[in-house]
């Protein structure tokens, strides 16, 4: 049965009407029309679908939109504001880091949660927090160089 | 073409030759933008950014003012597929002739209205002023039609040195709205309406749909249609999680024969080796007086298993009925080849169909979205009047997809006491590797062979040399004064296949370049001396020479047991680009690659920054391949399912990877998407020879391969 949540999206807060177990990246996609998580296995392997949630990356695909609760959940749409992109998004243009651009968004989303808890984070670091996030067209070198060129211009 | 070469065929350059009008390419605003309608599509690469670049240069406007239609069978010059690396040359070469003749065309109008001669006008940025004053703009001629007309490619276009867009650096459009989360790929549209569907896809390949229950499927909330087509069995809900409820209900309710075929589980080589062929000698050369030289011989087997193309966004389309016409939205590779596959699966004409490209996330070859698009177009029907947005899950992405090709690849070759070869021999045992849609014969779309009434499947087709299919790379670009060369194609394989990147490049390139390092071992000559002593094109030379110089190669020096380096090279297709990668590698707990240089001569460079993406995607992904993928099946079905059972290359993992480019600005443009696979591929296992004095010789290069190899 469907049951109404009031959700903490980007700072606002949204109300839906779903069956308890859906999904949340289907009720940010198609509730709330934020595409930017992308649906990638559904299985919590991949990483297309990461947002954050109380500041930890977690995959939007592997949690029901029950078990959320008020906590807040920022989206990739969340962390830019009009007119002026992220500095990882921003970076991201920058070292032209896509080729499909699939992973772009879910891969943003675990940089960004790792670079607000330290942002000092190294090379291993970085490496490791993307260990939930696949890229299959072999971007890995630009991505974790706009992730290092964000991180510079966050520090400044 | 470019610096004044002729072709030997006297018709219309590239896509022209198919797609005549003028107008079919290109259009002039009048709001000052030009825009331009390529056939081919964007999967990634980049491509769509090169073209613009291409009618930016000759028409002499800005960059900026350059926008490309999104390819729709309703006004899209048909291109075939975008596939082989051969944009640039199909389309880059078709709308640098459009874009030039196009320009004659508005300045002899301009000079007309001017009253002056077009040798007394120039252009900036679409404004074309006169010496004795005076000025037009494109957009101010727009109206009138003029390049409604056929091309003849007789202007000119431009010559390299002349060039300040093509042979820049130009940013990918599409990248800002990406990383934005903006809506992009096929899987985010949200079309008015919209209803989702889910296909339910049988347990194995041939089993057949013998019963199901669907009163409980239609009971769950949402569920607007419940569709069966013989083995063909769907869902349509008006919410994405309805769906997938749906489809897994049904799932639970069916009951399914699953035929005897058994799959060669453990022996696909063998299989390969065994199974009926066509075998065609490609390539000969005789000189019995080299012969007679051999003093010894060499032999070797080289293995590649089943790859999958693994898309991060398993495949997707939308699919809309109305009144007898159906409009699908969908991320092929082939927009009018698909249209036609669909016209046969769904019984109406062509004309009753118009198919619109919309990206999907990298496909890397054929995989499963020409197939979604039937999918959606079937369960379309159900929900009349009604966009349906069918996605794959992982699981059918995995399952279903069509594979690139298991190999064999067995080579010989006899050196004399110098040190040279003197007779070679390379048998290859494969699949054609494509299996697209739009052929005669039947339909290449997967649910169309499930259908109550089923399609056969068209026969695939090997693509004849000199690009070659199976036997892509297999002539090796090496001066050998006695080669045979030979293709065993087995058309009917166990697993589904069709086109990777690659194709058969990847293993034939993979065995030739771990070969000669084999001989060169045997002859005591470091292996970049041992290749260049039997090359003479300069091209390949040159790559060869850049790759190493980039990697400090330093002849004669020894593995240490752990680190090990390794080159392989290839010129694509034995037409396109060149590549020379380095690999070097560490054998700890697995094999890794800690860095790796490649050199890449693709002709006249368009889009310097693109060309390395390309290349630096290219060698990621091919180690990957090479260390990793290998897609698994029982006797009876695929249980590659998911990335638990099919790992990539990660975050952890990548190395640094750096490329050298070598512009040739008085050579064809070429695509480079595809070189570095075989090279890439051979520099690993040379380099982990090279570490411990043990060949691996089958694909992936495991930790267990390598135990067993020591
Ligand atoms: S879609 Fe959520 S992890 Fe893959
Ligand atoms: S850029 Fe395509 S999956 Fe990462």
């Amino acid at each position: 049965m469907a049951e109404t949540f009031t959700l903490n999206v980007n700072g606002a807060s949204r109300r839906v009407t779903v069956e308890p177990e859906t999904p949340l990246l289907y009720v940010l996609r198609n509730d709330l029309s934020l595409k930017g998580a992308r649906f990638g296995c559904g299985l919590g392997q991949c990483g297309a679908c990461t947002v954050i949630i109380d500041g930890a990356a977690v995959q939007s695909c592997d949690v029901p939109v029950s078990a959320v609760g008020d906590r807040a959940i920022t989206t990739i749409e969340g962390i830019s504001t009009p007119g002026k992109p992220h500095p990882l998004q921003q970076a991201f243009v920058d070292e032209q880091a896509a080729q499909c651009g699939y992973c772009a968004t879910g891969i943003i989303m675990s940089a960004k949660a790792l670079l607000d808890r330290d942002p000092a984070a190294d090379e291993a670091a970085i490496r490791a927090a993307l260990a939930k996030n696949l890229c299959r067209c072999g971007t890995h070198n630009r991505i974790l160089r706009a992730i290092r060129r964000a991180q510079r211009e966050l520090q400044r | 073409m470019n610096g004044g070469k002729q072709q030997a065929n006297p018709g219309l350059p590239g896509s022209l030759e198919t797609n005549r009008r003028l107008d079919r390419w290109l259009k002039i605003g009048r709001d000052g933008t030009v825009t331009i309608y390529p056939g081919k599509v964007e999967i990634g690469q980049g491509i769509l950014t090169a073209l613009a670049q291409i009618a930016a240069e000759e028409l002499d406007v800005a960059l900026e003012r350059v926008q490309v239609a999104v390819a729709s069978t309703s006004h899209s010059p048909d291109e075939g597929t975008t596939s082989g690396s051969r944009s640039i040359e199909e389309s880059g070469v078709a709308l640098r002739f459009a874009a030039a003749e196009a320009r004659e065309i508005l300045l002899a109008r301009a000079a007309e209205r001017l009253g002056t001669t077009i040798e007394q006008l120039a252009v900036a940025d679409g404004v074309i002023t006169a010496r004795s004053g005076g000025s037009i703009a494109y957009w101010e001629l727009a109206g009138e039609d003029l390049i409604a007309r056929e091309a003849t490619a007789g202007v000119k276009p431009k010559s390299p040195a002349e060039h300040r867009i093509v042979g820049q650096t130009a940013k990918r459009r599409d990248i800002p709205a990406k990383v934005a989360g903006a809506p992009a790929y096929v899987q985010d549209l949200a079309l008015p309406g919209m209803r989702y569907g889910r296909v339910v896809r049988p347990p194995s390949y041939q089993a057949r749909l013998a019963s199901f229950d669907e009163r409980e499927t239609r009971a769950l909330p949402g569920v607007v249609a419940v569709v069966r087509d013989g083995s063909f069995l769907g869902a349509v809900a008006a919410r994405e999680e309805q769906a997938i409820r749906a489809a897994r209900a049904l799932w639970r309710s069916a009951s399914w024969n699953e035929a005897s075929t058994k799959l060669p589980a453990s022996g696909i080589h063998a299989f390969l080796l065994n199974a009926p062929a066509q075998d065609t000698v490609i390539s000969e050369k005789v000189d019995a007086k080299a012969r007679s030289r051999a003093a010894r011989s060499l032999e070797a087997t080289y293995t590649r298993p089943f790859i999958a193309h693994a898309s991060i966004g398993p495949s997707c389309a939308v699919a809309q009925l109305v009144d007898g016409r159906y409009t699908v939205w969908t991320h092929s590779q082939g927009i009018f080849p698909l249209r036609r596959d669909l016209a046969k699966a769904l019984g109406v004409a062509e004309e009753r169909i118009t198919v619109i490209h919309a990206e999907g996330a990298g496909c890397y070859g054929h995989n499963g979205a020409d197939d979604a698009a039937l999918d959606a177009a079937l369960l379309a029907r159900a929900a009349p009047g009604r966009p349906v947005q069918v996605q794959w899950m992982r699981e059918d992405e995995f399952a279903w997809e069509p594979y690139g090709s298991a190999m064999v690849v067995k080579l010989g070759a006899a050196l004399d006491g110098a040190g040279s070869i003197v007779n070679w021999r390379h048998d290859v045992w494969s699949h054609p590797h494509s299996a697209r849609p739009g052929r005669s014969g039947g339909a290449n779309l997967l649910a169309g062979w499930h259908l109550a009434r089923p399609l056969n499947a068209a026969p695939p087709r090997d693509v004849p040399q000199p690009a070659g299919g199976s036997d892509r790379n297999a002539i090796p670009l090496y001066d050998f004064p006695n080669q045979r060369v030979a293709k065993h194609v087995v058309t009917e394989m166990p697993l589904r296949v069709s086109s990777l990147r690659s194709l058969g490049a990847h293993a034939n390139v993979f065995a030739i370049e771990s070969f000669m390092d084999e001989l060169a071992a045997a002859s005591g000559v470091d292996p970049l001396e041992f290749r260049l002593r039997h090359l003479k094109d300069p091209r390949a030379r040159a790559v060869i020479d850049a790759a190493a110089q980039a990697a400090g190669w330093q002849a004669g020096q020894r593995g240490d047991g752990v680190r090990g380096r390794g080159v392989g090279f290839a010129r694509y297709k034995n037409l396109g680009c060149y590549v020379a990668v380095v690999a070097e590698v560490a054998v700890e707990h697995e094999v890794r690659v800690t860095r790796a240089w490649a050199a890449v001569d693709a002709g006249l460079v368009i889009n310097p920054g693109g060309l390395v993406n390309q290349i630096e995607g290219g060698i990621l992904q091919a180690i990957s391949w090479t260390l990793k993928e290998e897609v698994r099946f029982d006797r009876e079905r695929v249980t590659t399912r998911s990335w638990d059972d099919y790992p990539i290359l990660t975050f952890a993992e990548a190395p640094p990877v750096e490329v050298v480019l070598i512009n040739r600005p008085d050579e064809t443009a070429k695509g480079a998407g595809e070189g570095a696979q075989g090279p890439t591929a051979a520099a690993i296992g040379n380099a982990l020879c090279h570490a411990l004095g043990t060949r691996v010789r089958d694909l992936p290069i495991t930790r267990e391969r390598v135990i067993g190899a020591l």
